[in-house]
């Protein structure tokens, strides 16, 4: 199974700074093995984060995402505010983690 | 050296049957805007996200540094003073243009950093999408060390 992300949210002034930090290798498919051998591409492509149950947040990914996903962004919400973020890759993993706005 | 190839062969073989047995989710094929990620250009991609040609504009910053020396993590932003419904960082000569694309609800802040690879020198364009229309900010990242290959 896939490792758990990081993820931090801070509210100021009636806005939530939500960062987010995956851990995933997110191959290519560009790179090759020791022996020449093409790496298939790997990649988390679908991304979901709601606060109290709504969408507040939603990204797909290409192969060009670094390796390890780091993303920030900014909604309007408030302390206490419970997170649940989903990603999805190209081969059907999930995994899903929760955080609360402090 | 025959061998070889029969194993690859195979491999193959079963990564089309993983896709077609429903392994890798059919529903979420549908959602990701393939087409628009496996474009090979700045039109194909255009495209896909239904504009021709977007429009430069000063309402849409694109923040990222002048040189990445490592082009595996190239730090992208994008910020607009717009009403941003959409977002989409697009590299120009990545092996694929499009590199993410985000979907911003009523009460998001048109704001979001993330992490990209790049190949090679390369320009990288911010497009933010509100009341229907794109909009985009375009800025040449110089790449020292290529992130795509091995």
């Amino acid at each position: 199974m896939s490792d758990p992300m990081r993820v931090r949210a801070t509210e100021k002034d009636g806005i939530v700074d939500v960062k987010i930090l995956m851990k995933h290798d997110m191959e290519s498919g560009q790179r090759k093995d020791a022996s020449g051998k093409v790496i298939p591409a790997w990649f988390i492509n679908m991304l979901n984060v709601k606060a109290n149950g709504k969408d507040v947040f939603n990204a797909q990914f290409g192969s060009a995402v670094s390796k390890d996903p780091f993303l920030n962004f900014k909604y309007k919400g408030a302390k206490g505010d419970k997170l649940v973020v989903n990603w999805i890759d190209t081969k059907g993993d999930k995994r899903t983690d929760e955080a609360t706005v402090s | 050296m025959n061998q070889q190839r029969r194993s690859l062969l195979k491999y193959s073989a079963v990564f089309g049957l993983m896709a077609s047995a429903g392994l890798i989710s059919v529903a979420q094929a549908e959602e990701w805007n393939k087409a628009a990620f496996e474009g090979k250009s700045l039109d194909d991609v255009f495209k896909s996200l239904g504009t021709s040609s977007p429009d430069k504009s000063a309402a849409v910053t694109l923040n990222a540094p002048d040189i990445a020396e490592n082009g595996a993590v190239v730090p992208v932003g994008i910020s607009s003073t717009l009403k941003a419904e959409q977002m989409a960082i697009l590299v120009e000569k990545n092996p694929s243009t499009l590199a993410a694309q985000f979907f911003l609800p009523a009460g998001t802040e048109a704001f979001v950093t993330t992490r990209i690879k790049m190949g090679q020198t390369s320009n990288v364009y911010a497009l933010v999408k509100a009341d229907g229309k794109w909009s985009m900010a375009l800025k040449e990242i110089k790449v020292t060390l290529g992130g795509c290959g091995g």
